[in-house]
């Protein structure tokens, strides 16, 4: 029996939504930066699910996934350069200490 | 796959052979012709401005119509070149000193790689190439704003804008996939033909103009905005706020018009909602700035929020208008980035109150920042005021009311936007201070940026010649 492609949709959506509790809750650096990596990849679900179920004619969201994957990749390795950037500088990564420029 | 296709990206091609000799000459030149670099840059730069001006160009559709190039898109990409032209002249007397010398050839390349992927994004038709534009432009740019990264500013600035553009992008790609999932295709004109306002739709649609939102610094998606101008290196800033939303502006509207124009324009009530919140928190909040980078980024949000109004308009003129914005306003906010980027050089300082009894020590400094107030607030006749008026007129020529009562509460801004900018024009002609800043010695460079945006504010507006000509570009 094949899972109906709802299920899928529901999993992307939760996993979407917990990376925006993550992103908004986090005080890690590097814990926001799994939240994001969770966000990109809930979306890189659906696009293979509704290439999968509802055109699999084309492959069009199947290439998404791959570009969308690599660029993720890229820009995981931009914030570890700067978030090992930031350690170097402070010695920690929790975002509570980037507030050096309120008014 | 047909390989010659790739030849039809004039201006994209060039200008990877900039970027590609560019890089060439900073990695094989010999350290003492490093000093020569900026100059290369702009020199390179300005070659391929004038290909672009001047060369024969089709119009093309390339890749099954993934990629389009036609007289509008080479159009706003000489805007963009201008403008780059003049944050490299600027940079040039930023990259001479100190710690920045080390880095100046990646100041150049990563700069140019930004406006590779702005190119892209402008002439994308795609939704797949419009993300790998916007991705290119904006994490390169995520390095540029770290660039000193020896100061916290610059590196706390560089993580904020790094979380917040990557959300605002997974933001976007929900609402791209889900568009996907209900037209079954990437493609704006397949798009367009397949979109209906189902609820779904509407959750895509908003979720895409959320996530553009982020990158023009839309209201309320600006929070960003402040702490990043401020903290990135002051040419970086100037790129930002011009640049890169000039490019971002162009590409949402070809996606609203393109891609969502008939969704029963949904994203119509969506961006007028938008407009006028950006205007008017943008100006309340800049009146009570103290430092004057945070101040012209409160100023640029609410600018974001006029060139959006060319998007309403739908037509035409609205496109032009749009264009002609983003012009005049890179000539206007150069000017004042080059003159505070100038004194915070010099003497280290940015708040407005420093500014007291400058016209005293530093007099063309102080005009140039004055032209560039009065256009920023669009006093006749320097050239914000005609690119306001274009842009109010184009909105009205739609010529239904709600159309009109936005105009009005824009224009009831612009008077407000007049009472920040003069404080800044009082402080420099008004107020005396006991201890204003030094006579600056500016170089060569500083001295050729504000000349030619000096030039550019007070000519771009009474050489009509100017929007004609991109109208006859658009249309």
């Amino acid at each position: 029996m094949e899972i109906p492609f709802i299920y899928y949709l529901i999993v992307s959506g939760v996993m979407f939504f917990a990376g925006v509790y993550g992103f908004i809750a986090r005080r890690n650096m590097l814990a926001i930066l799994i939240s994001l990596e969770l966000m990109l990849n809930a979306v890189d679900i659906n696009f293979a699910v509704f290439n999968r179920y509802l055109y699999p004619g084309a492959m069009e969201g199947f290439f998404f996934t791959l570009f969308a994957i690599a660029i993720a990749a890229a820009e995981t390795a931009i914030a570890i350069a700067i978030i090992i950037n930031i350690y170097r500088n402070i010695k920690n990564i929790k975002s509570d200490n980037l507030d050096k420029m309120k008014n | 796959m047909n390989y010659a296709e790739f030849l039809g990206m004039g201006a994209e091609m060039t200008l990877m052979v900039v970027i590609i000799l560019l890089f060439i000459y900073d990695t094989f030149a010999p350290s003492k012709c490093g000093k020569y670099l900026p100059i290369t840059a702009i020199t390179l730069l300005g070659i391929q401005t004038l290909y672009l001006a001047f060369g024969n160009f089709a119009d093309v559709s390339l890749f099954g119509g993934m990629y389009i190039s036609g007289s509008a898109e080479q159009v706003a990409k000489i805007i963009l070149n201008i403008g780059t032209i003049l944050v490299f002249i600027q940079a040039a007397s930023w990259v001479k000193d100190g710690d920045m010398q080390i880095r100046r050839g990646e100041y150049y390349v990563l700069t140019l790689i930004t406006l590779l992927g702005m190119y892209f994004m402008m002439s994308a038709q795609n939704f797949l190439l419009f993300f790998l534009g916007l991705e290119t432009a904006s994490l390169p740019m995520t390095a540029l704003v770290a660039i000193e990264k020896y100061k916290q500013n610059s590196y706390e600035a560089a993580a904020k804008y790094l979380f917040f553009a990557v959300f605002s992008s997974a933001l976007m790609l929900l609402g791209m996939s889900y568009i996907y999932g209900v037209t079954g295709t990437l493609y704006y004109n397949g798009i367009l033909s397949n979109i209906t306002a189902s609820p779904l739709t509407i959750l895509a649609v908003v979720l895409f103009i959320a996530g553009m939102g982020f990158k023009l610094s839309l209201v309320p998606f600006h929070l960003w905005t402040a702490d990043v101008y401020q903290g990135a290196p002051t040419v970086v800033t100037s790129y930002l706020s011009v640049i890169s939303k000039g490019a971002a502006a162009y590409a949402f509207m070809m996606v609203l018009k393109d891609a969502f124009g008939t969704a029963d324009l949904v994203w119509l009530t969506v961006m007028y909602a938008i407009i006028i919140l950006t205007i008017t928190v943008g100006n309340l909040f800049a009146i009570r700035q103290q430092n004057i980078k945070r101040f012209l980024a409160f100023s640029s949000i609410s600018q974001a929020g006029y060139i959006m109004l060319g998007i309403m308009a739908c037509n035409a003129h609205g496109a032009t208008s749009l264009l002609y914005y983003v012009l005049v306003y890179i000539f206007s906010n150069i000017a004042a980035f080059a003159v505070a980027g100038a004194i915070e050089r010099a003497s280290g300082k940015l708040n407005i109150s420093d500014y007291d009894g400058l016209y005293k020590t530093n007099p063309k400094l102080s005009v140039a920042m004055m032209l560039a107030m009065f256009s920023l607030a669009g006093i006749p006749p320097f050239a914000g005021f005609f690119s306001k008026f274009f842009i109010f007129y184009s909105a009205i020529e739609t010529g239904t009311t709600g159309m009109y009562i936005l105009v009005f509460i824009a224009l009831l801004n612009t008077i407000i936007s007049l009472y920040y900018y003069l404080l800044v024009v009082k402080a420099m002609f008004l107020k005396d201070s006991e201890a204003p800043i030094a006579t600056i010695k500016s170089d060569g460079y500083t001295k050729a940026v504000v000349f030619i945006t000096v030039a550019g504010i007070i000519l771009l507006g009474l050489v009509s010649w100017v929007y004609d000509y991109i109208y006859g570009m658009v249309i």
